[in-house]
């Protein structure tokens, strides 16, 4: 019986209708893709993205050079000059970050004591040269103006796990 | 002069205007075809397809084609030049040229030759030429595979179609097309089309052409797989445009011929007043645009077949299927006298 039952199921294409069947089916169900740069999706308060450098609210930077991001970068991206200010403090006089070496594992962020450099949630900082990657302390100060209200949030929302 | 004009140039003049009036409307079709199957898929994917040329990206072909006439050709040095660029457009014309005996009306028909079935089937044997023909130009391997596979699989299920035709011939009683047509006109309205009665052969009929066109799930010779792209591998720019335009021109071909043989072409499902107001053109084009979502819809569907199924598939199954048809309908048309005169 079973022999006539597989027969007539391959005569009748049993398993293609089926097929067929859900095929149909999935063209009413909502769209798993979002319209990519008219709508973006979530984004968890984790995520590393382009780094920033922070200020205080006085409009002081935060980095102190300390140099721990320097030395905890796996792969060699950031260079880091330092000299006393006029006023005596340790400030950077180079702060510089080569984006195409980075590989966004966080531990600059994780190493610095003053929260100075944080990856934030930026993600579309592509470029048309190489050149443009290669981004120096002015860029890093500009995005953290330009990205301080995101990131501020992000680190109040992780600040229990930290 | 005068009688020079009305014998020959005037006819003449008429004649190029109506090839025009089928060529320009089938290649705007055949453009809107890959939007149509990129956007089924994509819906069928769970996707949006193309939406960002244009509302709903209706102007997506016309970027794909400025895209690709800008492109360069590139000829590879160890290609036979000339049927390397032949091959390409050998498969073009043919797709256009069989359109002359498609009735898209009653009494729409650039040709009304008494042996469209023949020249239909003559002209998509051909098809394979250009395919087999870029393949051996090409001086390359994975063309040349695809090129052979080609071959075999157009040559295979040729033999198949061809039985079904026959059915149809048998059941109809005429080799020119609009008859076919008339011959499926009844007070059943769409029970009166052949796909009912000789609904295996329809299904017959589908799969056959989809392995012809070179559709999913039968694409073996441009399996990218295992052949980059096949037979069209060493294409570029135009020279692969009128493959790509040929080969869905193929495709509306066959669902036109699909329509015609057993889907009633330009006939109304039914004599009821709403549908006779409909212009059968409409009608026509309506049924094809339905098998040419079934095109689309298995190709969403189904994964492709491996080379040996589908011979398998041709000789075996439906080759001894088909035979078999066309004697049960043969005899069963003289048993019970119903012979078309």
């Amino acid at each position: 019986m079973s022999f006539i039952d597989k027969q007539a199921r391959s005569l009748l294409l049993a398993e293609i209708v089926t097929g067929l069947a859900t095929t149909f089916r999935y063209m009413f169900k909502t769209k798993a893709t979002i319209n990519y740069p008219y709508e973006k999706g979530p984004l968890s308060p984790r995520f590393r993205g382009e780094h920033v450098l922070r200020r205080y609210p006085n409009g002081e930077e935060r980095c102190i050079a300390c140099k721990l991001c320097e030395a905890a970068c796996p792969a060699l991206a950031i260079t880091i000059e330092a000299e006393p200010r006029e006023d005596g403090s340790r400030r950077t006089t180079r702060y510089d970050i080569d984006m195409t070496k980075c590989i966004y594992c966080g531990f600059c962020q994780e190493a610095c004591p003053v929260d100075a450099i944080v990856e934030g949630p930026n993600f579309e900082f592509a470029t048309e040269t190489r050149e443009e990657l290669f981004y120096d302390k002015e860029k890093l100060l500009a995005n953290g103006d330009r990205w301080e209200q995101e990131i501020a949030q992000n680190l109040v929302a992780e600040a229990p796990y930290r | 002069m005068a009688e020079f004009w009305d014998i020959y140039l005037l006819p003449a003049l008429i004649i190029i205007g109506q090839i025009l009036l089928i060529v320009v409307p089938l290649l705007v079709a055949v453009a809107y075809l890959t939007l149509y199957e990129r956007k089924v898929m994509a819906v069928m994917q769970l996707r949006k397809g193309p939406n960002v040329v244009g509302p709903f990206g209706l102007l997506q072909p016309l970027a794909d084609g400025a895209k690709l006439f800008f492109k360069e050709t590139v000829v590879p040095t160890g290609a036979n030049k000339v049927l390397f660029l032949l091959a390409p457009m050998v498969t073009f014309i043919l797709s256009l040229i069989a359109w002359a005996v498609i009735p898209f009306d009653e009494g729409w028909v650039l040709a009304d030759i008494n042996v469209g079935g023949l020249y239909l089937f003559a002209i998509s044997s051909l098809g394979v030429y250009g395919i087999i023909v870029a393949g051996w130009a090409s001086n390359s391997r994975y063309p040349f595979l695809g090129a052979l596979r080609s071959a075999a699989q157009m040559v295979s299920y040729e033999v198949s179609i061809g039985f079904v035709i026959v059915t149809v011939l048998l059941c109809a009683g005429t080799l020119n097309l609009s008859g076919i047509v008339e011959s499926q006109k009844g007070d059943l309205g769409l029970l009166n089309w052949w796909f009912v009665p000789l609904f295996p052969m329809f299904i017959i009929f589908f799969i056959s052409i989809l392995a012809e066109t070179n559709r999913h799930p039968f694409d073996l010779p441009e399996a990218e797989a295992e052949l980059v792209a096949g037979y069209q591998t060493e294409y570029s720019s135009m020279a692969f445009a009128l493959f790509f335009l040929g080969e869905y021109a193929n495709m509306i071909l066959m669902s036109g011929i699909c329509t015609v043989l057993f889907l009633g072409g330009w006939l109304p499902p039914a004599d009821w007043a709403i549908f006779t107001w409909i212009p059968g053109i409409i009608w026509f084009g309506v049924k094809i645009a339905i098998l040419l979502f079934v095109f689309i819809w298995v190709r969403a569907t189904l994964p492709r077949y491996r080379y040996d199924q589908l011979m398998r598939l041709g000789w075996k199954v439906f080759l001894p299927f088909s035979l078999l048809w066309v004697v049960v309908t043969a005899g069963f048309l003289v048993y019970f006298d119903m012979v078309p005169a």
